[in-house]
């Protein structure tokens, strides 16, 4: 009887193990994809375009028809219209956070700001674009420029700041505020002094990855502030400009010698993959480096 | 004891949190430099007590507040009253040790920055006072630029009384200001509070008995909301006159 027993056990101990290492498989399975999935990408494109980098590539308007020359004056597009998106997002989304977490009472007011944020993360990026292009380039009269491309960016990129402001706040313990208040504070000296200092290193990776992501987009800034060509470079924010992504979406389609321009078609998205992944990896990297400190 | 020379008195204090009362018709009265503890089971009250005498509980909106509670014969639930002024006049400990994220020289002078003190020589003398005050000194003065999270826990808590004395308070209020702390922490701990009590009046919860037997001048019992008895601690712990007091006190329940 005792044998039986201890034999009945040993197997479905064998069986637990085996099911466990299955699932374990099947996880390392999913991340392997998706780190394939990832080197896949980098490699496709670095192998049709390295051709194309060079020192010129990199710091030379294009010529001749786009077969010749560099892309510099799409370097600093998507430059400028990165740091306006910042300028106007980041301000505009840490105060929303704020008042949303700090101040606002629990009540329908709250539930329907909420409502409208989470529903704007969800727009299709072209929506931006058109609607930029009704509002900023038409009805503001900005006309097609790094103004209302930046804005159409900062649009985009609000509730990305907005979730991970209050992410970054909610993470700041309530304790602090209690021991601020008890001393004397006022809410908004316990929001300048304690809570955003110790928050900050959360907003400012979030803000970094809100806005990489927005600078290699195309469909908001197709209408609202890049351009195919522009011969020379920006003068003020209400030129437009040429951007990395558009740029690689016009040579692909629609210049005039596209066989001739394939390889500075993905030399551009080599330079526009290592723009995003590079301040990626510098957001993440903090990120990590920060939460090892506390 | 007259009105006048009370420091703190509390007439018929109820408390609402939305619907649900928890505190019930509690009177009580604080003399100066003396030391009260508020003893119960949990549950029963007394944090949230503490906390209507300097009125924090006001962060929670659905709570509500009737009665009185005056400091130096002055109504602090009036209208008319600054609860940030107030805040400065009663000062809190909090259970668990919670210093800000800076250095400890910024977490004592920050009570004085946030209430206008601009003079660099004013800040730096009373640093050094009330970390002296609060038995630390000597072993923080040589790294006052260094964080305050690096200290110990019982460290971190006379960190955390400094920082309340450098607004220069009257009262202290301490909830249960050692119960995360090592038994050599909680001594230093209760040893100061003999020594602040030449200074400033103190209310002091604790669930440990033999803490607030030890620490006391005045003990209070709380159970389910009510203020059951209250009198001079040596009475409470030898001669209790209710029967649910001495129960808590031999350990019935709690």
């Amino acid at each position: 009887m005792n044998k039986m027993i201890q034999e009945s056990r040993f197997r479905s101990s064998f069986r637990r193990r085996a099911v466990q290492a299955a699932a374990f498989w099947f996880f390392r399975l999913a991340a392997l994809v998706n780190g394939l999935a990832l080197c896949g990408i980098v490699y496709f494109v670095v192998k049709n375009g390295w051709r194309a980098i060079s020192w010129t590539f990199l710091t030379q308007p294009p010529a001749d028809s786009m077969t010749q020359g560099g892309i510099l004056p799409c370097i600093i597009g998507t430059l400028a219209l990165a740091i306006g998106a910042i300028l106007v997002a980041l301000p505009i989304g840490v105060a929303s956070a704020i008042y949303l977490n700090e101040y606002a009472r629990p009540g329908k007011l709250l539930r329907v700001i909420r409502l409208g944020i989470s529903n704007l993360a969800g727009v299709p990026s072209v929506v931006f674009g058109l609607f930029g292009l009704a509002f900023f380039v038409v009805i503001l009269k900005m006309g097609t420029s790094i103004l209302a491309g930046s804005l159409t960016l900062a649009a985009m990129s609000l509730p990305v700041i907005i979730g991970a402001t209050e992410e970054a706040l909610k993470s700041v313990p309530d304790t602090y505020r209690e021991a601020s208040l008890g001393l004397g504070a006022t809410k908004w000296q316990t929001v300048y002094r304690v809570v955003l200092p110790a928050a900050l290193p959360g907003i400012l990776t979030g803000t970094i990855l809100s806005i990489s992501r927005a600078a290699g987009e195309t469909a908001p800034i197709m209408f609202t502030g890049a351009v195919f060509f522009s011969p020379q470079l920006p003068n003020s924010i209400f030129d437009e400009v040429m951007a990395l992504p558009y740029h690689i979406y016009v040579l692909a389609t629609a210049g005039t010698e596209i066989e001739k321009t394939r390889h500075l078609q993905y030399g551009t998205a080599i330079v526009l993959i290592t723009l995003v992944l590079g301040m990626n990896l510098i957001a993440i990297l903090y990120r990590s480096k920060l939460r090892r400190n506390r | 004891m007259e009105k006048d020379t009370l420091k703190m008195t509390v007439e018929h204090l109820d408390f609402f949190y939305g619907n649900s009362q928890a505190l019930q018709d509690i009177s009580l009265d604080f003399a100066p430099n003396q030391v009260t503890a508020l003893i119960g089971p949990s549950g029963c009250g007394k944090s949230t007590f503490l906390r209507c005498l300097n009125r924090m509980n006001d962060l929670i909106p659905i709570s509500r507040v009737k009665g009185v509670v005056t400091l130096d014969g002055m109504n602090i639930y009036d209208p008319s009253v600054d609860v940030v002024w107030l805040r400065r006049r009663i000062g809190m400990v909090f259970q668990k040790p919670n210093p800000f994220p800076k250095t400890i020289f910024e977490n004592v002078a920050y009570g004085m920055r946030v209430n206008g003190i601009k003079d660099k020589q004013l800040i730096a003398e009373r640093v050094e006072q009330s970390l002296t005050r609060a038995a630390i000194w000597n072993e923080v003065k040589d790294r006052l630029n260094d964080s305050a999270l690096g200290l110990s826990g019982g460290q971190q808590q006379r960190l955390c009384i400094a920082r309340a004395l450098a607004v220069e308070p009257d009262v202290l209020l301490m909830d249960e200001p050692a119960s995360a702390l090592d038994p050599i922490a909680t001594q230093k701990i209760e040893d100061l509070i003999h020594e602040l009590k030449r200074n400033y009046t103190i209310i002091i919860v604790t669930h440990n008995m033999q803490q607030a037997a030890r620490v006391s001048d005045i003990t209070a019992f709380f159970y389910m909301g009510k203020l059951i008895e209250t009198g001079i601690t040596d009475r409470i712990f030898t001669r209790p006159g209710k029967k649910q007091t001495e129960d808590y006190i031999t350990g019935r329940f709690g």
